[in-house]
């Protein structure tokens, strides 16, 4: 007679279910970069490495064309702003293997004064735009790329928005605008830590 | 005697401002400045079931040169906002501006960095449609809108009011 499906499962049977994939990438990368390695954990069998800005460029040609690896889809760069930590910054790098069919996360954290790191525009193309935007947004400058310029903001823009100390209310407009009568009063203030201020006119 | 009866039956008295504005008003050419989501809603306002060609306003034109009624229909963000002005700007006159969803009146949900907090910031607009986005319904109430204020517009307007300072005390009867 078959055990009843709905029956709740016990908690030895969960611990003995739940065998995580080993984390050979890490092991990998532990072997060959030991040095760069900051730390690294794994998740619902996804692998993640946190690595050292210094020398990334050797450790990502290795993820890519090391035949253990051969990560040869760059799926995602951006980066995280973790104000007031230190090191604030976070790029975050998310790779694939189609071939073999396994994905790796790369985070470098970065420092407020040192907010820079190397590109890696030149083993992936497709990192161009995600490194121009993660500039555009954040700052982070990409030392060697070819053409790091604005994505998305235009030029006139001064600053980097989706930093944490950005004026959340703070406008630039391109155009004048015109005066109407206004809606609310807080469009008029910028949030600060020191409470509520006017908009710099 | 027979003159008095033609007299009678064959003309109408009236003003030249309301024959013109009669006139404009059922033949209202379009700019669809569409960004957002907001133009699925307005592609099914000039569809068949709802029908915006009823109205007299039925043919978009994608040249401002050739458009009186600018829809804003979507979100403006401030990359955009010299686009818009320019096209505004190279509309002939008589010239009307629907502002088409939350987006386009007040900047909608967004309030940051990117986003135009209401079109009228750069442009004067005649009629907000409110909705996020609007039902076809709303949008064709907008639009009949526009034409009473289209039809009462002159010196002094037709009535004797000028509808554009009275729209809040209008807006205000009818709640």
């Amino acid at each position: 007679m078959a055990e009843d499906p709905r029956q709740p499962v016990e908690e030895e049977q969960v611990s003995e279910q739940a065998p995580t994939s080993p984390p050979v990438l890490t092991a990998l990368l532990l072997e060959n970069f030991s040095d760069s390695v900051v730390s690294h954990h794994t998740n619902f069998g996804d692998e993640t490495v946190v690595i050292k800005r210094e020398g990334l460029l050797d450790l990502f040609r290795f993820l890519k064309d090391d035949p253990r690896c051969r990560f040869d889809l760059m799926i995602d760069l951006t980066a995280a702003d973790y104000l007031p930590r230190e090191p604030r910054f976070e790029v975050v790098v998310h790779l694939k293997s189609i071939v073999l069919h396994h994905r790796l996360r790369v985070k470098i954290p970065l420092a407020t004064d040192e907010a820079e790191l190397d590109t890696i525009s030149g083993l992936w193309v497709a990192a161009d735009w995600y490194e121009r935007e993660c500039w555009d947004m954040y700052g982070i400058v990409f030392k060697g790329h070819p053409n790091l310029r604005r994505l998305l903001l235009y030029d006139e823009f001064e600053g980097h928005p989706l930093r944490k100390d950005y004026d959340y209310y703070l406008q630039q407009p391109l155009v004048p605008m015109r005066k109407i009568r206004e809606r609310h009063d807080y469009e008029h203030k910028v949030i600060t830590p020191e409470g509520p201020k006017p908009l710099p006119s | 005697m027979g003159m008095k009866q033609n007299a009678a039956t064959s003309f109408i008295t009236t003003k030249l401002d309301a024959v013109i504005n009669w006139s404009r008003k059922f033949s209202l050419f379009q700019f669809p400045f569409v960004t957002a989501c907001c133009g699925m809603e307005y592609m099914a306002v000039y569809g068949a079931h709802y029908d915006g060609a009823r109205f007299g306003a039925e043919i978009p034109r994608f040249s401002p040169r050739q458009a009186d009624l600018l829809f804003v229909v979507g979100t403006v963000n401030h990359k955009l906002a010299p686009v818009l002005k320019r096209v505004y700007e190279q509309m002939a006159e008589p010239k009307w501006v629907v502002a088409f969803g939350a987006c386009a009146a007040s900047g909608g949900f967004y309030q940051n960095y990117a986003v135009v907090q209401g079109i009228d910031r750069i442009i004067p607009v005649d009629i907000y449609i409110a909705g996020c986005p609007p039902r076809p319904e709303a949008v064709l109430d907008g639009l009949v809108e526009l034409q009473r204020l289209i039809q009462d517009e002159g010196p002094k307007g037709i009535t004797g009011i000028n509808p554009r300072q009275t729209k809040d005390e209008l807006l205000l009867s009818r709640s």
